[in-house]
């Protein structure tokens, strides 16, 4: 390791000793403690709401955007110093960001210097959360279909009909949307991604309830809705583009999610707990097998994630690979909280109550029955896995 | 280190699929399997790919070899997986050489190594007592007798026995239950006095072997490991084996895989190519997926023996239930998707089926290596 790096190891522990708080050294407990920011987020303490203070005015949110937008400028490597040390001291995110995780990668590649000057650095401080508007009644698994249609007026554009399946909708100060600019082109071609306060007269928001009892989804719908010209991104009618550059980001997010928890008990673990064993083997030989056959794919899985971050590094691009990690870990969480559900037996039915946290299990699994629906079914993927990697025609 | 292979180790596995491609295609073992020539591969063969030092790639340059480690091997395998080419690299290049190498006898490294280097002597495990995978269970009775010892008892499923110039057996030099004391490795040469073979045919027109010892005497010097304390040494010896065969089950998979996506492409019903149909094109997406995964667990396990690591039977037992289930897959879908044609003898598909369920079963089928996996991880 060369001495630059070991000098801003060096400095990042040092920082993180004196700036770190206390409460924020231990893994979250619950979806409660992530700190989304916002224009109307309540801190859970005091200790959360320092932490991102300190955390954004060294641009450590987004460590490797670039410093003129209010970034960390760190390179790969130190990037990487940067979050193994977090790791090490247990560190919880300063800030969880669909700004810093899709919009801001977005603009970065595709927004003028005066969209950049203008959303990146509150996306930095947490200060405006951001929803994405991309599904529409008609438009799901057949996403270029959306029909949302924006006007030209002149010096602005008119938006009208509805989105829906939009992440946290309702918390959402800022949406970043796919409209329809041009309704005589074909479908890919008259898309235009636009980005507009959700204040803005004409928009109404309504929640959705899921079978898990919990509404993490909005519809959001548009009547005559005034977005300023310069508040479209890109080229016009070219918004597909930006559509599938985020969509990658997004599948290779939610594919991570496939893998336990650094530190957390494995499934083979847990139900030595809730089970119990005989000379160290699980009593239940059934569902043994069944969680060795998980396992088995959980760390091929993790192994293969472990190889495909390191082609990368070689210089090998992941392409169309990431709608398969896309559908194999989100194949792979289900099938984790199925098994959890099986083992913990009459206990896994509970709804309500102190003891089960109000039905925190049972709720978990029915959300992850989404996990292969959103960001592009499971179906989808494999599509896009048969045409663009195997080259299988149709 | 990286998931990535190094430079030596590509240049290894090209030069692999170049001789292979040209001197042992899949119509190589076609040709072995119609004549029936004995010991099922050839000899020729494998005089040339020791040429090239395949026979040497992990024994060290002390003993004659060129110390490029398992990966380099499994390497080969994988390739030799892809046409199917019958050689001794596992029974004598991997297994045979990594129970010498395991054991630390000098005397014997010193004595056969060099002679597998170059290709002249050629090695068999002979460990299994029944139809089941259960190296711990051993009846094979060893007892002193003078300087040295007496063994009685029998051996299946000796992979390339008829072929071999020394057998390594497993024999029990203490009775008792516990596989880990009590057993003890023996080389035994095969001109031996009390030596029995047998040799069956494979369906996948491999050799195994039926060896019968009725008192045979060994001097002490034959003894390989401790006495008493030969399971570990068997055991490490037979994870190699195993990570090795996946290694070779890659390869059918990749194989078989590339040969049925062509065919999608080229047949064509009801006016289409075939491979336009959403029904066998998600077949055909979740078996891509299932060979990568494949992928990264065959090169962490190899490197994971170069590295001496810890986890080494962790990975083999993943390895071996992962590229058995992969390769089950893909041959079985390679026939599906092939229709009748691949029914049919003189189609390559078939060979394909016929190795995996050989390579499969032999040193732990995938239930074994389940239950073996869930043990080492607490449950």
């Amino acid at each position: 390791m060369s001495d630059k790096q070991n000098t801003f190891r060096k400095e990042v522990r040092e920082w993180l000793a004196d700036n770190c708080p206390e409460e924020m050294r231990s893994p979250m407990e619950s979806d409660k403690d992530a700190c989304w920011g916002g224009r109307d987020f309540t801190f859970q303490s005091e200790a959360q709401r320092l932490w991102l203070e300190r955390m954004s005015a060294r641009g450590w949110t987004a460590p490797d955007w670039p410093e003129a937008y209010g970034g960390g400028g760190l390179n790969r490597e130190q990037l990487k110093t940067l979050k193994q040390e977090l790791a090490r001291i247990n560190a919880r995110p300063a800030l969880v960001s669909f700004g810093i995780s899709m919009l801001g990668p977005a603009l970065l590649k595709y927004g003028n210097e005066e969209q950049k000057q203008e959303f990146l650095p509150p996306i930095v401080r947490g200060e405006i959360r951001w929803a994405q508007g991309y599904s529409e009644p008609n438009a799901g698994s057949d996403l270029a279909n959306l029909q949302a249609p924006a006007i030209d007026m002149g010096d602005h554009y008119l938006l009208n009909g509805s989105k829906i399946w939009t992440s946290y909708g309702d918390d959402g100060d800022w949406m970043f949307c796919l409209v329809r600019t041009d309704l005589e082109a074909p479908k890919h071609q008259g898309i235009s991604f636009m980005l507009f306060d959700m204040e803005t007269p004409g928009i109404t928001v309504r929640t959705i309830k899921l079978i898990s009892g919990r509404s993490p989804f909005c519809e959001v719908f548009f009547e005559d809705v005034k977005i300023p010209k310069a508040q479209q991104v890109g080229e016009l009618n070219k918004g597909w583009s930006i559509a599938k550059y985020l969509l990658t980001h997004e599948r290779e997010m939610i594919s991570w999610s496939g893998l336990s928890k650094s530190g957390s008990d494995s499934l083979g673990e847990t139900a030595m707990g809730v089970i119990g064993g005989t000379d160290g083997q699980l009593d239940d030989t059934i569902l043994r097998a069944d969680i060795a056959r998980f396992e088995v794919d959980e760390m091929a899985f993790a192994l293969t994630i472990e190889r495909a971050r390191d082609e990368v590094k070689a210089g090998v691009s992941l392409g169309a690979v990431a709608s398969w990690f896309k559908f194999f870990g989100t194949e792979l969480n289900k099938q984790r909280y199925n098994l959890l559900m099986d083992m913990h037996g009459n206990d896994a039915l509970a709804w309500t109550g102190e003891a089960s946290d109000d039905g925190k299990l049972a709720r978990d699994w029915l959300r992850t029955k989404g996990n292969s629906i959103e960001g592009g079914t499971s179906e989808i993927q494999l599509n896009i896995v048969a045409k663009h990697i195997l080259g299988l025609p149709g | 280190m990286a998931l990535v292979l190094n430079e030596e180790q590509i240049m290894l596995r090209d030069a692999a699929k170049d001789f292979l491609g040209n001197r042992a295609p899949v119509s190589h073992h076609r040709q072995l399997r119609d004549n029936g020539d004995e010991p099922g591969f050839s000899q020729e063969l494998w005089a040339e790919m020791a040429e090239m030092g395949w026979a040497a790639i992990i024994i060290p340059e002390t003993y004659g070899g060129l110390d490029y480690g398992c990966t380099g091997l499994g390497l080969v395998l994988e390739e030799t997986g892809r046409t199917l080419t019958p050689s001794p690299l596992l029974s004598t290049a991997l297994i045979g050489s990594s129970a010498l190498l395991l054991s630390g006898n000098d005397e014997l490294c010193q004595q056969w190594l060099p002679q597998i280097a170059s290709g002249e002597a050629l090695l068999s495990l002979a460990f299994e007592e029944s139809s089941q995978h259960r190296p711990g269970t051993v009846s094979t009775r060893a007892e002193p007798e003078g300087e040295g010892y007496r063994l009685n008892g029998t051996k299946l499923a000796v992979m390339d026995g008829s072929s071999a110039d020394a057998f390594i057996v497993s024999a029990r030099t203490r009775s008792g239950e516990n596989p880990s004391e009590g057993i003890s490795l023996f080389l035994v040469p095969a001109g031996t006095g009390g030596l029995g073979i047998t040799t069956t045919k494979l369906l996948d027109n491999h050799r195994s072997s039926e060896i019968r010892l009725d008192e045979v005497l060994l001097s002490r010097s034959h003894l390989l490991g401790p006495l008493h304390g030969g399971y570990p040494i068997l055991e490490q010896t037979l994870d190699r084996g195993r990570i090795g065969m996946a290694a070779e089950m890659l390869g059918i998979a990749q194989e078989v895989f590339e040969r049925t996506m062509q065919y999608l492409k080229e047949r064509k019903q009801f006016g289409v190519q075939i491979g336009a149909f959403q029904a066998l094109q998600h077949r055909a997406a979740t078996l891509f997926g299932e060979i990568e995964l494949c992928k990264s667990v065959v090169l962490k396990a190899l490197q994971a023996i170069d590295e001496n690591s810890d986890d080494t039977a962790l990975l083999a037992s993943l390895a071996k239930v992962k590229c058995g289930q992969t390769a089950r897959l893909a041959t079985a879908e390679g026939i599906q998707m092939h229709g009748g044609i691949g029914m049919t003898d003189e189609f390559d598909i078939g060979f394909f089926i016929k190795r995996w369920r050989s390579l499969n079963q032999q040193l732990g089928d995938s239930r074994y290596h389940l239950d073996r996996f869930a043990k080492l991880k607490g449950y």
